[in-house]
């Protein structure tokens, strides 16, 4: 080896000098807490996969009741319990308008002299599932977001103030907090749905009524973790107000953690519609959400699989595009957590 | 310790009484009568049945006859439901279906989901590992009732494997509505297993084993997984309650004749006193398993200060 280094040519090695200047030169660009999180969140596939795929879904539950030709609510007697029928993927014997009556295989759409193509079907009152599973999918989401939203809103605010002030105020706060949480969520829920006119509303306020006590608990422990910290010492020494303290040093900390605890409160949500839904005391007829059209397709099970199905993979998916989101984020934004 | 346990349990009692007195003010303010074909009764017929179930009192006097007679354990009398029974005899009488396939769920769901949980961690990032993540997304994921019908539908209906429906042949009813309660403690037993024992195997103590020559099943049931197990009884909590909330479908679904069925129906007739009396039923129930999990946890793992249990 050493003889070989002799026998290099000349000039091919250059003599660096090292800079005292350089040493702290910061040769790549500076990344921020936000950025180096997207970079970590683009490794994971699971979680981008489920980010387009539910994009793909809330576009379609938009989407979804406007390209089709039916109302979600319009009933067409006649053209009850339809199968499902998609034109082109018809021609691969699967969803093409057969269904079993009486034992044996008939086109359906035939017999009952229907022209036209229901893609995912219809049900007893001849309403197209198509739209109204989107229909439902949006009515789902919507109850969802709103009620993370709203149950991350007092949480947060909660558990700031608790965390942050601390002393009396915080011990006061905190003793409610473990009475509320002593309180089991489905007894809350569905005591306060009874009393309430079903609808939307009501299960918004009774899925956010103790919901918040998650978030408040999460907050608080952060803001008890940083508020302790030199760098808010610091800035409260140069005479910073508590407001700029807690929006501009403590929250940019939190967020992380916030963003984290919603992605897991909306499944959450989601789960918890359906679930009232299922036993009766969700949203009322003719209305539409994921939970209600579950429990119209249970009901039909036997004869008519496909009025359970397509709701239930929707639900499934979403609940587990959220469950992959979320722990993508969680590793994303704050990889030291554990669990 | 006996400091903390008895802080919590003035918690309890102070939880149970505030759930107790806003499920009797909610019930009382719950639009709709108690009374079935109530519009039908003349007044003077009405009052004979509002005093036999002491309505016609006065509502503070309702209100304390209904506290000291939960302090005897009496939940009062089913209005409408099954008239006249007592709630607390009802419940009881449910009680033994609802407590088999809750109990058979959550042990098999445990067993299954921390056999999973140590073979991913065990195969780390192969596909043994990948498909084992799978099965616990999906088995977090899809909602209960949605796997319970299906189940129903595939080894009840098309198969005819288990009975479909109610409560019939002892065990065999059992099964499938034990399995959909199981995915739950199943899917979440195997996330925390993995994690926990991907830690565990990373310690100091396993390298030792290693070094001196244990073998890798040796190391996986004698050392790693007891320490693994340890923190799964925090998860023992939120496991609890999905197999009840599982319940009031599951039941539902398969016409068995529990506690959570008989709860979905008194909501659909507005029987108060059986919803009053399950929702305290439930309460208790949950509030004891999540005082005894936190209890359990201080005595197994000293390391845990309970009485700092500020996070």
């Amino acid at each position: 080896m050493t003889q070989n280094l002799e026998k290099l040519p000349k000039g091919s090695f250059e003599r660096i000098t090292v800079d005292t200047k350089q040493a702290e030169r910061i040769s790549k660009p500076s990344v921020s807490f936000w950025q180096d999180a997207w970079m970590r969140l683009k490794k994971n596939k699971g979680a981008i996969v489920s980010i387009i795929l539910f994009g793909l879904i809330v576009i379609m539950s938009f989407l979804g009741p406007i390209i089709s030709p039916y109302e979600p609510n319009a009933q067409t007697i006649t053209h009850a319990n339809l199968p499902p029928k998609i034109p082109v993927i018809e021609n691969l014997g699967i969803l093409d308008g057969t269904g079993t009556l009486g034992g044996k295989e008939v086109d359906l759409y035939e017999m009952k002299n229907v022209e036209v193509n229901y893609w995912f079907g219809t049900d007893g009152l001849g309403r197209d599932m198509f739209s109204r599973l989107w229909k439902g999918t949006q009515v789902s989401l919507f109850i969802a977001f709103v009620a993370a939203a709203i149950d991350m809103l007092i949480g947060v605010i909660y558990g700031g103030i608790s965390g942050y002030f601390g002393g009396r105020v915080d011990d006061i706060m905190q003793r409610i907090v473990e009475i509320l949480t002593g309180i089991p969520n489905l007894v809350v829920v569905i005591l306060f749905i009874l009393i309430m006119d079903p609808g939307i509303l009501a299960i918004i306020i009774a899925l956010t009524i103790t919901g918040w006590t998650g978030m408040s608990r999460v907050v608080r422990g952060q803001v008890l973790k940083y508020k302790s910290q030199e760098f808010v010492l610091a800035s409260r020494t140069l005479g910073a107000s508590d407001s700029r303290i807690i929006w501009k040093h403590l929250m940019p900390n939190v967020l992380g953690i916030i963003i984290i605890n919603t992605m897991f409160t909306i499944p959450g949500a989601i789960f918890f519609e359906a679930f009232l839904s299922f036993i009766g005391l969700g949203l009322q007829a003719p209305d539409a959400s994921l939970g209600t059209l579950i429990n119209d397709g249970y009901k039909l099970l036997q004869y008519q699989p496909h009025i359970l199905a397509f709701p239930a993979i929707l639900l499934s998916l979403i609940m587990i595009c959220f469950n992959l989101i979320g722990d993508g984020l969680r590793d994303a934004l704050d990889p030291k957590m554990k669990d | 310790m006996a400091r903390y346990i008895g802080k919590r349990l003035i918690y309890m009692v102070i939880t149970m009484a505030l759930i107790a007195t806003f499920t009797f003010f909610l019930m009382k303010i719950l639009p709709g009568s108690p009374i079935a074909s109530a519009d039908k009764l003349s007044p003077e017929q009405r009052a004979v049945v509002e005093a036999r179930y002491g309505l016609d009192e006065p509502l503070p006097v309702q209100y304390f006859d209904y506290m000291f007679g939960l302090l005897k354990g009496d939940l009062g009398i089913s209005i409408n439901q099954f008239k006249g029974a007592d709630v607390t005899d009802l419940i009881i009488s449910r009680m033994g279906p609802s407590a088999q396939i809750g109990f058979q769920g959550m042990v098999l769901g445990t067993i299954i989901g921390i056999l999973l949980g140590m073979i991913a961690a065990l195969r780390q990032n192969t596909w043994v590992d990948y498909s084992s993540t799978l099965v616990a997304i999906i088995g977090i994921s899809i909602p209960s009732f949605v796997f319970a019908s299906l189940l129903q539908y595939w080894f009840g209906l098309k198969l005819e494997w288990f009975p479909v429906a109610l409560w019939k042949d002892g065990f065999m009813s059992s099964v499938l509505p034990s399995i959909a309660l199981a995915m739950f403690p199943l899917a979440t037993a195997a996330r925390f297993i993995r994690t926990e024992m991907i830690e565990v195997l990373g310690s100091d103590y396993i390298t030792l084993a290693k070094a001196k020559g244990a073998s890798g099943s040796e190391i996986a049931f004698k050392h790693a997984i007891r320490n693994a197990l340890i923190p799964l009884i925090t998860v023992l909590g939120p496991m609890t309650v999905s197999i009840l909330t599982g319940s009031l479908v599951v039941e539902q679904i398969f016409a068995i004749p529990g506690i959570g069925e008989q709860f979905v129906k008194s909501i659909m007739v507005n029987d108060f006193s059986i919803i009053m009396g399950t929702t305290i039923f439930f309460s208790v129930f949950l509030i004891v398993v999540i005082l005894i999990v936190d209890i359990l946890y201080g005595v197994i793992d000293p390391r845990i200060r309970l009485s700092g249990g500020k996070s």
